[in-house]
């Protein structure tokens, strides 16, 4: 029993050093020109008010943020309704296993989420894309393992980048607290968030 | 004069609001008040009071569930009264309504309604719990409300490129 712990327990930590490792050091960003460069990018899209949110700041990017995947959960109708929408020909939308149901028991969620990260890694690694750029719903946090899986073992060089919900005005949501210290840009939307969690960016509001 | 009250749901269930509004009680208030016109979105809600014409004593009703679009009625209307769903505040809002966000008081001070009580704070909305809804409605003054200015992604886009090394 304890032998079979220590070797899942061993590598965990060593990951988890080496991922805290890595967030803590900063990145060798290469120059870019928005005319000649593009940056791949994947969103993970939430549903109702995160897909809302997300949909306004992929809106605010530039053309040079192409090509663009939007990741959905399978179970959410009405997040694909607008993605459709903005879909185009340097778009794509992508369906992955939900990780967790709003209401969903915390030992049904772990299941759900193994086989939402087992769905998530090999997708990540296929598309390597530029930019990971999540705002809370569940679905975002096995994509962003895989994100960073993809860092530590030097694959790619993706930045991810979090943008908490606007309805977080004094406390981080559960994926915020579980990414605040391992992702590249971590931004809120009020000050009194800032004010408590000082790695965060506090650009003014999203929506 | 036409004066029109939209009470928004969203996609939730708030009966305990759509009976408190359609009650004897508060449409008195609301014909005081000088409202002609009330439209109730119930969402998933069960209670769907039915509608009717009105008379010169009561405003009109005119109720439904869920539609695609409730942007017509928050236009049409002259006072917004939600539930503190961001979605729905930020509709109202961002169409420069006065909005009255009413909570479930179980509720009250729990993160889904955070948003709406600070909003309230920096005077952009009125907030209140079913139970004040009534004195609220005839007390609180709309008029020294201040303009809900546009959200600005691009900030957070140009932020974005800085970081990724766009000049």
């Amino acid at each position: 029993m304890w032998l079979v712990l220590a070797f899942i327990l061993v590598p965990a930590i060593t990951l988890l050093i080496k991922v805290l490792h890595f967030a803590s050091t900063k990145r060798n960003i290469p120059k870019r020109s928005k005319t000649k460069d593009a940056v791949s990018i994947l969103a993970v899209m939430g549903s109702g008010g995160h897909t809302r949110e997300m949909i306004s700041l992929v809106n605010a990017l530039g053309g040079h943020y192409s090509p663009r995947y939007f990741v959905i959960a399978e179970t959410d109708k009405m997040s694909e309704h607008k993605i459709q929408k903005m879909e185009s020909s340097n778009s794509k939308i992508i369906y992955i296993p939900r990780s967790r149901e709003v209401k969903q028991s915390y030992a049904t969620s772990i299941l759900s989420t193994i086989w939402a990260v087992l769905f998530s890694v090999p997708l990540v690694f296929r598309l390597r894309p530029d930019v990971i750029l999540c705002n809370g719903p569940g679905t975002c946090i096995p994509i962003c393992f895989a994100g960073l899986l993809l860092k530590v073992t030097g694959c790619h060089n993706t930045t991810i980048v979090y943008v908490e919900s606007f309805c977080r005005v004094t406390s981080l949501s559960l994926s915020g607290k579980l990414l605040y210290y391992v992702i590249d840009e971590f931004f809120v939307q009020w000050p009194e968030l800032k004010d408590k969690y000082p790695h965060a960016k506090y650009v003014g509001r999203i929506i | 004069m036409e004066k029109k009250l939209f009470v928004t749901v969203g996609t939730t269930q708030f009966d305990t609001l759509i009976e408190a509004i359609s009650s004897k009680e508060i449409m008195e208030v609301l014909s005081n008040l000088g409202f002609t016109h009330v439209t109730l979105q119930t969402g998933r809600g069960k209670v769907q009071p039915k509608d009717n014409a009105g008379d010169k004593n009561h405003p009109s009703l005119t109720c439904y569930g869920l539609k695609n679009s409730i942007l017509e009625d928050v236009k049409a209307a002259d006072l917004v009264i939600c539930h503190a769903g961001a979605g729905s505040i930020l509709d109202a809002l961002g169409c420069n309504k006065k909005v009255l966000v009413v909570v479930n008081e179980e509720l009250m001070g729990n993160h889904q309604t955070e948003v709406a009580e600070k909003l309230a704070k920096e005077h952009y909305l009125h907030f209140c719990g079913i139970s004040s809804l009534s004195d609220s409605l005839k007390n609180l003054d709309f008029s020294n409300l201040v303009p809900f200015p546009p959200g600005e992604p691009e900030k957070f886009a140009s932020h974005l490129d800085q970081v990724l090394g766009f000049s």
